[in-house]
């Protein structure tokens, strides 16, 4: 024994004493993760940066993460853009709407997945795996959406993901680790299915399903291709359209340099774009992010 | 034990037996559709708008891939209007750019399954082995950020990093190169798209294995130890085959989706100028659908593609479960 006195006391998870090529380890493994977190975190520190830098300092590329001649214009231009707002609240209306809707199919549906003795029950969930590996694909999607007179309106954007197999299958998973007990108690008291899955099962299931506005909510806010596909309104778009398209006519601009006024004025106005678009998300991620976590881990036990 | 409590079981079943029972109280598990709805039917009801969303979108278009076998006019029916047999295939295994785009979408899936799938693993391994709580939590906090965005705004952040003014060519020019236009250099788009969804997707990828590595036996460990095993023969031999399953489970999911390779990723990051290596099968199919309005001749080919994309899967599935025993169902 060599005078480790503080070393002993250190948490130990395997091993009394680390050797030597263990301790230059954890530096090296604490210095990579150090990288991680920086290259995952400076693109989105570079592009605020470039939001509130000026134009000029953005062209000739000075600036990394630290605004170089505060300029609040492009901020004030986008702000004033009423067509921005209006596809910002498109975004939020779809969002919303969408995840209602999802909420109620997949609940109804995860519940009666959930029934073990349900009679046709494999046949059910068959129906729901057997599209996570085969789909019609793109052309015919497009054809059937378009014939049911669904284009340029919300519910070619709402409808046709309704029901995302992933979130059905954690949400049956929930269901089935709820105590049947209680359900058969509730049906002695006289209470209907619905009355049970009303009354009983959904107070209980609370977390659950703040899991699933979740995972729905964020994946229909940042949706951008049904909207794209479905919808040639300008006032009916989202607002990742809205991205979309100003990205897509910079670049087209930038490779054929004609109008030089326009692509400078894209270099901020896109930094601002993203920065608008993503900060809901942003605000919003420090407090959510747990619940993400075991939805999936729900979703990876029963998947 | 119990069975000895009850009375000696019945003679094999014969003929005189069954007839002198017919059916007065069939076993309970094998209840008659008509009992299981006049039962159930509230339950059932829960479950037909589903079936009928499942129906229409997700079922009613795989029956709609019939137009890739026939003529079909924009605003006739939606199964088309007369069979053409198989002239759309034809067609497109005898078009030379579907074999470009075929070729450029193997590779593009076989880097990404290359880098988006060991490096979660090599991730959670690293972070598996940090003890300061804080820290590991921080760096997991941020590293699923870029999970959580628009596709449109990582291809939107893409477009900044690569630009003539962006962060790459800021070290292009550290290092005293030339600016180059990134997006515009086909020989660069394999490693843009790469790199994004590296960046995009490896932290959060290292969920499940985070999850896994807790559920490996301490014991294990130990006796490992006690064999004089060190750190990373540890890890070699008892923390990898404890997340095998995990792992055999995401490739297969990962093969499963191959040829699929990040459609509207691409599509937003691609210009005419990248094409040769950029264009895919599902951009491809998309241009001839919506630009050159063909649209059994798409069809054609999002039916391969699916096809394909299912062989994929079920036989990575089959080759699992007879080599490791697992598989996804």
């Amino acid at each position: 024994m060599v005078t480790l006195g503080t070393k002993i006391d250190a948490p130990k998870t395997r091993g009394p004493v680390d050797s030597r090529g263990y301790r230059i380890f954890r530096v090296v493994n604490t210095v990579v993760l150090l990288g991680v977190v920086v290259v995952t975190l400076y693109p989105f520190l570079n592009i605020v940066a470039r939001s509130l830098s000026e134009e000029a300092y953005i062209i000739a590329g000075e600036v990394t993460i630290v605004p170089r001649g505060f300029d609040l214009t492009a901020y004030k231009l986008l702000m004033s853009d009423a067509m921005f707002w209006t596809n910002y609240r498109n975004t939020v209306v779809y969002t919303v709407v969408a995840t209602l809707i999802s909420i109620v199919l997949t609940t109804c549906y995860a519940y009666v997945l959930s029934k073990p003795q349900l009679k046709g029950r494999p046949f059910l969930i068959g129906v729901a795996l057997f599209t996570m590996f085969f789909s019609g694909g793109l052309i015919p999607n497009y054809v059937l959406v378009t014939s049911l007179g669904m284009k340029n309106t919300i519910w070619a954007v709402v409808i046709p993901n309704a029901i995302s197999v992933f979130n059905l299958l954690v949400m049956k998973a929930f269901f089935e680790s709820l105590p049947s007990e209680l359900e058969e108690a509730a049906a002695v008291d006289g209470l209907n299915t619905y009355g049970t899955l009303l009354r009983i099962v959904l107070p209980l299931s609370k977390a659950i399903i703040a899991t699933m506005v979740l995972f729905y909510a964020v994946s229909f806010w940042n949706s951008w291709f049904t909207a794209f596909l479905y919808i040639d309104r300008q006032d009916l778009l989202p607002v990742t359209v809205y991205l979309r398209n100003l990205i897509a006519g910079a670049t087209s601009a930038e490779s054929a340099a004609a109008d030089a006024d326009k692509v400078q004025a894209a270099a901020t106005l896109q930094a601002v774009t993203i920065v608008l678009t993503t900060l809901p998300i942003l605000a919003i991620y420090p407090f959510v992010q747990r619940y993400f976590v075991r939805g999936v881990m729900l979703g990876a036990v029963k998947g | 034990m119990t069975s000895t409590l009850r009375p000696p079981p019945p003679a094999p079943p014969s003929a005189p037996q069954q007839a002198q029972s017919p059916a007065p109280r069939p076993p309970r598990r094998r209840r008659s559709w008509r009992q299981a709805l006049r039962r159930d039917w509230q339950l059932y009801s829960l479950a037909i708008l589903p079936l009928l969303f499942f129906l229409v979108f997700r079922y009613l278009p795989m029956v709609g891939n019939i137009i890739a076998f026939r003529r079909f006019k924009p605003g006739g029916s939606i199964f088309g209007e007369y069979w053409v047999g198989l002239r759309y295939f034809r067609m497109f295994l005898t078009d030379p750019t579907f074999w470009e785009v075929f070729t450029n979408t193997l590779v593009l899936g076989t880097l990404t399954l290359l880098f988006c799938f060991p490096l979660p693993i090599v991730l959670a391994l690293l972070l598996n082995e940090v003890r300061a709580r804080r820290f590991k939590r921080f760096v997991q906090s941020v590293s699923y950020l870029p999970h959580f965005l628009s596709i449109v705004i990582v291809a939107a952040m893409v477009m900044q990093f690569t630009s003539i003014d962006g962060t790459a060519n800021q070290l292009v020019n550290l290092f005293g190169g030339d600016p180059v236009a990134f997006l515009q250099k086909p020989e660069w788009f394999r490693t843009i798209y790469v790199s994004s969804e590296v960046w995009q997707t490896v932290g959060w990828g290292t969920i499940l294995y985070l999850a896994a590595l807790t559920t490996v036996d301490e014991d294990l460990y130990e006796a490992a130890r006690i064999d004089g095993a060190g750190r990373l023969r540890q890890t070699w031999h008892v923390t990898l085959p404890g997340i095998r399953p995990t792992m055999v489970t995401l490739l297969i999911l990962n093969i499963g989706s191959f040829l699929a390779v990040g459609f509207e990723k691409i599509l937003l990051l691609y210009n005419p100028l990248t094409y040769p290596t950029a264009d895919v099968v599902s951009t491809y199919l998309f241009r001839m659908g919506f630009q050159s309005s063909n649209f059994s001749y798409a069809a054609a080919i999002g039916l391969f593609e699916a096809v394909i994309g299912l062989i994929l899967v079920l036989s990575a599935n089959v080759i699992s479960r007879r080599t490791v025993g697992t598989s996804l169902w």
